[in-house]
Order: structure tokens, then sequence, then C-alpha cells
């Protein structure tokens, strides 16, 4: 069962490359374009593209709950094995972020978290296979960004809406505009914060490569045959740079889009009011059923 | 006369993106005095170290945010926009 879930886990990986080798026409020369569509389905209000970054999104989805099928199928409470072990620290270091971010009231957010950060990380690190980032391609990031607004904005009415309205005209009623342009500029600048990070990383890529082809024609040109066809400076020079703008940068930008959730999540809910509130109707009905009591001992 | 309208549109959208990549300055003076105060506080705690970096790294991101909207606009100018104008302009022409 281990070694099944393992083989699932990886699967959708394989078939992501084999989908790439099979539909995305081969691009002659280095060519920098975005994600390749496959087919369209034809909607009401106009057509709704199927293209590599979705696909590839889906894949990786698929790909990360096997995963966390195979490092939680069988806890035990003694003798645990290595795969229980890092299943706990995952879980232990998620809880810890969001404890130390958002405070004990959020500590559900904890799934919210640890999946947002799973699935950008894993989502920026598929070039290493060689396959589309879904993470450079604006509408996977942009959808993201706009799950994010929601849980905001949920949480700022949490206290009621004559507190969510209000809070736009601090700290004085004519800066309000603005207020309502930092409130909506919050999901693109997560959006465009992220997608730009990866998508700048491969066309630096792709633009060094070409460099690097060109550079090798003018030094090993003169041999004779394939030798001078063959770009021997593009061996191994490119992936020194891949290790920042694909591993450092991928991996950074998932924790920060997770930690800018965290914080705007908890900034912006108003605690104060939301627990007097809460006091307030706890009161409430302790009175009422205090008087329905009264009422039933006095009849 | 067309290939002067379509050398203008290429020249424009290479002028536009190269002058809006000046917007990388600023992220640049910003990080760096963000990465110096953070090496002047571990050089004063170092024990702080672990949380200083984290605290610089987040701070890093979102100062980047404003080259990161000219790169977005640089990438759009130069990837995106000669393909749309020049179509506009052979359906104008006709």
């Amino acid at each position: 069962m281990t070694i099944l879930y393992l083989i699932l886990s990886i699967l959708p990986i394989v078939a992501g490359v084999i989908i790439k080798v099979m539909y995305v026409p081969v691009s002659d020369g280095i060519s920098i374009t975005g994600a390749h569509v496959f087919f369209t389905i034809d909607l009401p209000l106009g057509g709704l593209p199927v293209s590599e970054a979705q696909v590839n999104s889906w894949l990786v989805l698929i790909s990360l709950f096997f995963f966390c099928k195979f490092l939680t199928h069988d806890l035990k409470t003694r003798n645990i094995s290595v795969r229980q072990v890092i299943a706990e620290w995952l879980v232990k270091s998620v809880e810890g972020l969001v404890r130390s971010n958002m405070g004990e009231f959020f500590m559900g957010f904890g799934h919210y978290i640890a999946a947002i950060m799973g699935l950008s990380a894993c989502s920026s690190l598929l070039t290493l296979v060689g396959l589309f980032p879904p993470t450079s391609d604006i509408n996977i990031v942009g959808g993201w960004a706009i799950m994010t607004f929601i849980l905001i904005t949920y949480y700022k009415f949490k206290a009621g809406p004559w507190i969510y309205i209000r809070s736009f005209g601090e700290p004085v009623p004519f800066l309000a505009p603005l207020n309502i342009i930092g409130e909506v500029a919050t999901p693109i600048s997560m959006a465009f914060r992220h997608y730009g990070n990866v998508l700048s990383g491969s066309i630096i890529s792709v633009l060094i490569a070409a460099l690097l082809t060109n550079v090798s024609k003018l030094i090993f040109g003169a041999l004779p045959g394939i030798l001078g066809d063959f770009p021997f400076l593009r061996v191994g020079l490119p992936a020194v740079l891949s290790v920042y703008f694909d591993l450092f940068s991928g991996c950074l930008q998932a924790f920060i889009f997770a930690m800018l959730t965290m914080l705007y999540v908890s900034g912006g809910f108003p605690e104060d009011e939301y627990f007097k509130r809460k006091r307030l109707k706890e009161a409430k009905k302790n009175n009422n059923s205090q008087v329905i009591k009264n009422t039933n001992g006095g009849i | 006369m067309l290939e002067l309208a379509i050398g203008i549109i290429l020249g424009g959208c290479a002028l536009g993106a190269g002058c809006a990549m000046i917007a990388g300055i600023g992220p640049g003076i910003g990080e760096g005095n963000a990465v110096a105060a953070a090496c002047e506080a571990i050089g004063r705690q170092p024990e702080s170290r672990s949380a200083v970096t984290t605290t610089m790294l987040m701070g890093c991101a979102v100062a980047e945010t404003t080259g990161l909207y000219a790169l977005v606009i640089a990438i759009l100018l130069i990837f995106v926009a000669p393909g749309r104008l020049v179509n506009i302009l052979l359906e104008a022409v006709g």
C-alpha cells in the first residue's frame, strides 16, 4: 500500500511529461511563449481555454494528494516510521508558524496555509522536470489571490458590516478612496509578486541559454561536423543560475505568499470589536434563558 | 509607409519597456537599505539571526513589488503589445 501511494504520487508528474511530449508543439530554436492552449470549451460567455498551466496545476494537486496519503496512511503511537516523523514535523512546523503569526484564534488556518504553501512550492519546482510551471501564469496565481481576498473580507465582516464600512474611514474620513484602492490592490499585488518572480526567472534562464548558444557558436564554430553545432557552454552552466531562479526563488515566493495571507487575514480582523460583540451576545442569551427560567418558576 | 509605421510601433514598444525598467532603481535601493539594517541587527544581536533573516526576506519581497509591476509592464510591452498593435494597424489600413 505504501509503495502504491508513492507510485501514484509520482505518476501525475510522469503523465505531465508525456502530455508535454505528445501534444505541445516543439518550437524551433529558443523562444519565449506563454502556456500552450490544448483546447477551448465553448461556454455562453466566451470560450474557456484549457491550457498547459491549468493541466499542470491539476497534476500537482493529484500528486500532492497521494503524497499526503503516503505520509499519513498508517499512523501509530509507538515504533513510528520515518514517514510519520516527516508528517508530524510538517504539521508541527506549519502550526507553529500559524500560531506565532496569527494567534490562537486562527489555528484552523493551518490547513489552508499548508495547502497553499505546498501547492505553490511544488508548482514552481515543476521547472526542474522541464514542465511549464503553473505559477508563471497569472490566471493560476490570480485565483489563489482572489481566494485569499475573500478570506480577508470575510474576517473583516466578522464584527458586523458597520465596523467593516467604518474601517475605510480610518484614520481620517476623506482618505476613504485611497483605502478602497489599497483594498483592491492587495490581491493584485499578491498575484503580480508571485507570478512576476517566477516568470522573470524563467525568462532570464531562456535568455542566458540563448546567449550561451551564440557564444559557444563563436568559440567552437570552427570545429568540424557535429562538434561545431553542439552548444558546449550550455552544458551545466545554466544549472548554477537555476539554483537561484528555480529552487530558491520558487520556495521563497511560496513562503511569502503564505506569510502575506496570514498577516493580511489576521491584520484585517477587528479583534476587540469581535470579542466585545461575542460577549454581549452571550450575556443577552444568558439573560434570556434566565428570564425564561424565572417565568417558568413563577408559573 | 506601412514598414515605417510598424517600425515606429516596434521601436516605441522597446523604448517603453526600457523606460519602464527604470523603476528597478527603487527596489534596489530599498532592499539594499533593508539588508544593511538586517546585517547591523545581526551584528549587534547574533542570537536573533533567524528571526531577523525571515523578517528581512519578507520585507524585501514586499519592497520588490513596485519593481515587479514595472517588470510585468516591460514583459507585456516586449512580448504582447507589438503583435496586438501591428494587428490593429493592419486592420485600420485594411
